[in-house]
């Protein structure tokens, strides 16, 4: 048995580095393909630390980046304002509409946003008129585009504490609802928030399909735009967004390690 | 969990302690007051541009009209679903096959480890952020004067372009959607693949099983809705992307997503505006067909592999 078990190991490495290997050269090869690419003819990385060198060359550009992480961290507050609040009191207060709130968070993942963007175009009008049509407006589309993420994370980070039994607690001790949620719950769901933040911070930079139907500015709309003009420059800005993605993610890993080893 | 405290009878006296005045009618109201903010915001955001597009599809000029679903007939446009539709499923079951093959290969990795994290959060990335990157990692790829085209073309002589520049056309969309595919696959079937407990396997070998037999007769049958669900989840991706196409496609609309662009973007035909609601009506009846089979199938799939 201990024999079989040994050959079956050694046989599972051989297999896994050989799918690794195979794996790695497909999924690397157009990145290091990027890197090549934008490093022809020189001075385009450099370009892209410059700041104000670059706002001055690509203003489109340094207005997308801009646009984008305005939107990244107005979604992301948004967001935690309306789903943290309503998931802890649903928990709470409303256990049967629990499943309602849960199927709604998950619609947006049956509705692909090119169909969104068809019915969102009348009531931008609306936004339009009452607010304007700064591109920092579409947070509202990307707050319902985040929700099914956001709302497993927070969930399963309220499933992983016994709320009631907290809040109880709270209360029997003189607490306001307020200070049950900001003061009790919350910082036991931190990782779980942090988590949702990430992701929407991620799937934010990355959006390109209502911007660019609504005629609104981000990185992703302004890396098309650039592509027309500076190919060089719009690979290297997309190899940069990639990395930085991949490093956001990385982190929200470690963080949701962490969150199950403290369990 | 402790059913004594779901009980209303034992959950009333709490509030009763800071208002004893409020009964318990008010404190439902007052309950469903805190839920107001949420469900206004998803009404306004959510609930309203569905309900935009699908009254828009049987909208005409002077009341309802069945013109712009009929319109779904034409030749134009049942060639987009159709070519959506190959699209959708020729590169879900390549991402579905190749996805598996290298979440198993990950799986037999420790997990926790930092080959399964970096592999898991590179995943994350190349499947869901953002298609035009990914369309740019392509052209500087296999592009006209990308990296490997010009390094087969000096090298050794080969023309990737010798038929057409493919890229920017079908195949080159295949591609491209294989390259997010199979991560998205490699997320989804990872949960399933790590519910396969290993003490089914020493069973099966205890009682004389070969690994043949233990992927036919156990471990295929419980990985099968898992599979296939995960499968219908890339359909629906790929069916639903846009980004990746606007970036690549250079000539014509051939698929529905870029078809709706048409239709929002011009100001030349009247009824075209109704047209591109009718068209995003068939896509959320197609994705919404494809996601209750992956529910189901998910259901299925938590019985042994939750």
């Amino acid at each position: 048995m201990a024999g079989l078990r040994a050959r079956r190991a050694r046989r599972q490495r051989v297999f896994r580095w050989t799918v690794l290997t195979v794996a790695g050269v497909f999924f690397l090869l157009p990145l290091a393909a990027m890197l090549e690419f934008s490093t022809r003819g020189g001075g385009t990385w450099s370009l892209l630390v410059d700041w104000p060198q670059l706002s001055e060359t690509y203003p489109d550009l340094a207005e997308g980046i801009l646009a984008s992480l305005g939107q990244a961290a107005l979604t992301a507050l948004l967001m935690l304002a309306l789903l943290v609040p309503t998931a802890i009191w649903v928990r709470l207060r409303l256990p049967g509409l629990r499943p309602l709130v849960e199927f709604v968070c998950l619609l947006p993942l049956t509705i692909p946003a090119i169909v969104l963007v068809v019915g969102l175009a009348p009531v931008y009008a609306w936004v339009n008129y009452f607010i304007g049509g700064s591109s920092l407006t579409l947070t509202f589309a990307y707050t319902i585009l985040v929700l099914p993420y956001a709302y497993r994370a927070i969930d399963a980070g309220l499933s992983a504490i016994d709320v009631r039994t907290l809040a109880e607690a709270a209360r029997g001790l003189g607490a306001g609802w307020a200070t049950v949620m900001v003061r009790v719950v919350l910082p036991n769901i931190r990782s779980a928030v942090l988590s949702a933040a990430f992701l929407t911070v991620a799937l934010v930079l990355g959006e390109f399909t209502i911007a660019s139907l609504l005629n609104r500015t981000n990185l992703q709309v302004a890396i098309n735009l650039l592509g027309k003009s500076s190919a060089t420059m719009s690979v290297a800005v997309s190899l940069a967004a990639l990395v930085l993605a991949f490093v956001l993610l990385l982190l929200l890993s470690l963080f949701g390690d962490r969150r199950r080893t403290s369990r | 969990m402790a059913s004594a405290t779901d009980s209303p009878a034992l959950q009333a006296p709490t509030p009763q302690v800071r208002a004893p005045r409020r009964g318990l009618g008010h404190l439902r109201a007052g309950s469903l007051l805190g839920t107001v903010p949420f469900f206004a915001y998803v009404a306004v955001f959510l609930f309203i541009p569905t309900l935009v597009v699908v009254i828009g599809a049987f909208a005409g000029d002077g009341g309802v009209t069945l013109a712009n679903v009929k319109a779904l007939g034409e030749g134009y446009i049942l060639d987009a679903f159709g070519r959506s539709i190959a699209l959708s499923a020729i590169t879900a079951v390549i991402g579905a096959v190749l996805g598996a093959v290298l979440a198993y290969a990950l799986v037999t990795a420790r997990p926790g480890g930092p080959l399964r994290r970096v592999v898991t959060a590179a995943s994350g990335v190349l499947a869901q952020f953002g298609g035009v990157t990914l369309a740019f990692a392509f052209i500087a790829t296999i592009g006209l004067s990308g990296f490997v085209t010009v390094f087969l073309r000096d090298h050794l002589g080969i023309d990737l372009y010798a038929g057409g520049v493919w890229l920017f056309e079908l195949p080159g969309l295949a591609l491209v959607y294989t390259y997010f595919q199979v991560p998205l696959m490699v997320i989804v079937f990872l949960p399933a693949l790590d519910g396969l407990r290993p003490q089914w396997r020493e069973a099966t070998e205890s009682l004389g099983g070969s690994t043949w037999q233990y992927w036919t007769r156990v471990a295929g049958p419980l990985l099968a809705p898992a599979f296939l669900g995960s499968l219908l989840l890339l359909f629906a991706n790929a069916f639903s992307a846009y980004a990746t196409a606007a970036a690549l496609v250079s000539q014509g609309n051939p698929i529905v997503p870029l078809q709706i662009r048409g239709a929002l973007t011009s100001e030349v035909v009247l009824g075209q505006q109704n047209l591109g609601k009718a068209m995003a009506l068939g896509m959320v009846v197609v994705v919404a067909l494809v996601m209750t089979g992956y529910t189901l199938l998910q259901r299925r799939t938590a019985r042994w592999l939750g």
